[in-house]
């Protein structure tokens, strides 16, 4: 069973048709990154995943679970998928450990000791033990990503879902984020990425995505599709550099 | 004719009393009727945020004397007597309860909506969104606005004595009328007033310096 499956979806905002019949699959432990233009959709299809947007048809299953609008059933499914979004989101009047320890304490009744430590491992994981008890305006961007990142982690997703982690940060704060994007990789992680970095989609992501217009236009091993684009508008696109 | 002396002070001080009684019972009640309208006015129930907004229109739509008429007046008309304490608490709960429902409104629409996001993508219910995330920052958001309404709170509970309730602007007058000393009378009424709400009024604009210094970045 495929970790995630997209199959015939649209999405439309009033008029605008955002996502025009897009089916893809992502299997356990595979790496998808999606790459394409503003305005082609990418964020739509990924919050369409965990439900933050409603889709007017197809079918959406993750982890085993139907996407629709049931708010209880959208919790059952974000107890499995998690999202970091661009603008890291952490709670400000909370602690960095109690961004991380509040979803498992009240949605998944662990106790707080157990949380206490589940923090402390994903805090290592993303290599900021020393920040357990800092608020997020204390940290840099770079840092407050990591951190968004093991909020998400301490909720032992099945799948994670990442929109361009990376592009509110300053160059020199980039790589310490891919670079436990990377980690969580190579661990096993589902994972499903918009970027805007091109080196990492091709040396990290197994396959690669490209969305044009609403659409999937083309897709492939990741080396393949940046080394040999099909479509012209894959070319341009790799060609322009696009960052 | 007597004159202004000590007994007369103690009677405006007993009645400054009353005035925070009143005020203190408008703002309580007030306030949980109007936290209970802002929140139904971000129901994601059409019904309950049209009730809500309706109400809150209506309300801010009507002087509050009309309020206090129509509790006073009009309920005893129909055959309920409302002693004057009652009907002005509920009177001034009503209007406070629109005021603070809108100010509070405000204050939890102006935390990013990024913040419900980010928590219902952790499996958080509405309730807990709330609980844990939106009303944290929101009651920071809304103190400084809520102490500065506090504040006109005070001064208008002297409205209540068109009805016969006896509070500090009410006493200042009686004594005035057995005493003819307006200038010593209104100065202590005046300076009782000023004694409640100047300290409030530097709170409220403390609150104000304290979040924009602490203000996300
Ligand atoms: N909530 C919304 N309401 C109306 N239109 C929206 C909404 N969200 C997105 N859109 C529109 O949908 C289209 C696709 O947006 P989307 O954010 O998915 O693009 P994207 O590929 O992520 O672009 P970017 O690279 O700039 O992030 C855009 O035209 C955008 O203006
Ligand atoms: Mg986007």
């Amino acid at each position: 069973m495929p970790a995630v499956l997209i199959d015939d979806v649209h999405k439309r905002f009033g008029n605008l048709e955002v996502l025009k019949g897009v089916s893809l699959t992502v299997e356990p432990g595979q790496v998808v990154a999606l790459i394409g233009r503003s305005g082609s959709g990418k964020s739509t299809l990924l919050r369409c995943i965990n439900g933050l947007e409603a889709i007017q048809s197809g079918r959406i299953e993750v982890a085993g679970h139907i996407v629709d609008q049931d708010p209880k059933h959208l919790r059952e499914l974000r107890k499995d998928v998690g999202i970091v979004f661009q603008s890291y989101n952490l709670f400000p009047h909370l602690t960095v450990s109690q961004n991380i320890m509040l979803s498992p304490r009240i949605t998944q009744n662990v106790p707080q000791a157990q949380a206490e430590t589940l923090a402390r491992e994903v805090l290592a994981q993303v290599g900021l033990s020393e920040k357990f008890d800092s608020y997020p305006d204390n940290l840099s961007g770079g840092q407050q990503q990591r951190v968004a990142i093991a909020r998400s982690l301490a909720m032992r997703p099945k799948v994670m879902l990442f929109d361009e982690v990376t592009s509110a940060l300053d160059p020199e704060l980039t790589g310490e984020v891919l670079l436990v994007m990377e980690k969580l990789a190579k661990g096993g992680m589902t994972m499903l990425l918009v970027t805007h970095e091109m080196n990492f989609a091709r040396n990290v992501a197994s396959t690669t995505i490209f969305m044009h217009q609403g659409k999937i236009w083309e897709s492939g091993p990741s080396r393949e599709l940046f080394s040999n684009p099909q479509t012209p508008e894959l070319r341009n696109f790799v060609s322009a550099g696009a960052h | 004719m007597t004159t202004f002396g000590l007994p007369e002070a103690l009677f405006i001080l007993r009645a400054a009393g009353w005035t925070l009684v009143l005020t203190s019972v408008a703002f309580i009640l007030g306030g949980l009727i109007g936290g209970v309208f802002a929140i139904m006015r971000l129901s994601q129930v059409a019904a309950l945020r049209r009730f809500a907004a309706g109400y809150i229109l209506v309300i801010q739509s009507i002087p509050v004397l009309m309020v206090l008429f129509m509790s006073y007046y009009g309920l005893s008309a129909m055959g309920v007597e409302l002693p004057p304490f009652l009907a002005a608490a509920a009177s001034l709960s009503i209007y406070v309860s629109a005021y603070l429902a809108e100010i509070w409104r405000g204050s939890i629409q102006s935390v990013p909506f990024q913040q419900w996001e980010a928590s219902a993508s952790l499996a958080l219910t509405r309730g807990q969104q709330y609980r844990y995330i939106i009303l944290p920052q929101a009651i920071r958001i809304s103190l400084p606005p809520t102490v500065g309404f506090l504040v006109q709170l005070v001064k208008n509970t002297s409205i209540v004595s068109v009805v016969g309730f006896v509070e500090l602007s009410r006493a200042g007058q009686l004594v005035n009328n057995a005493t003819f000393q307006p200038f010593q009378i209104f100065t202590l009424v005046a300076l009782i007033y000023f004694a409640i709400c100047f300290p409030l009024s530097r709170l409220s604009r403390h609150l104000e310096q304290v979040m924009n210094a602490s203000r996300p970045h």
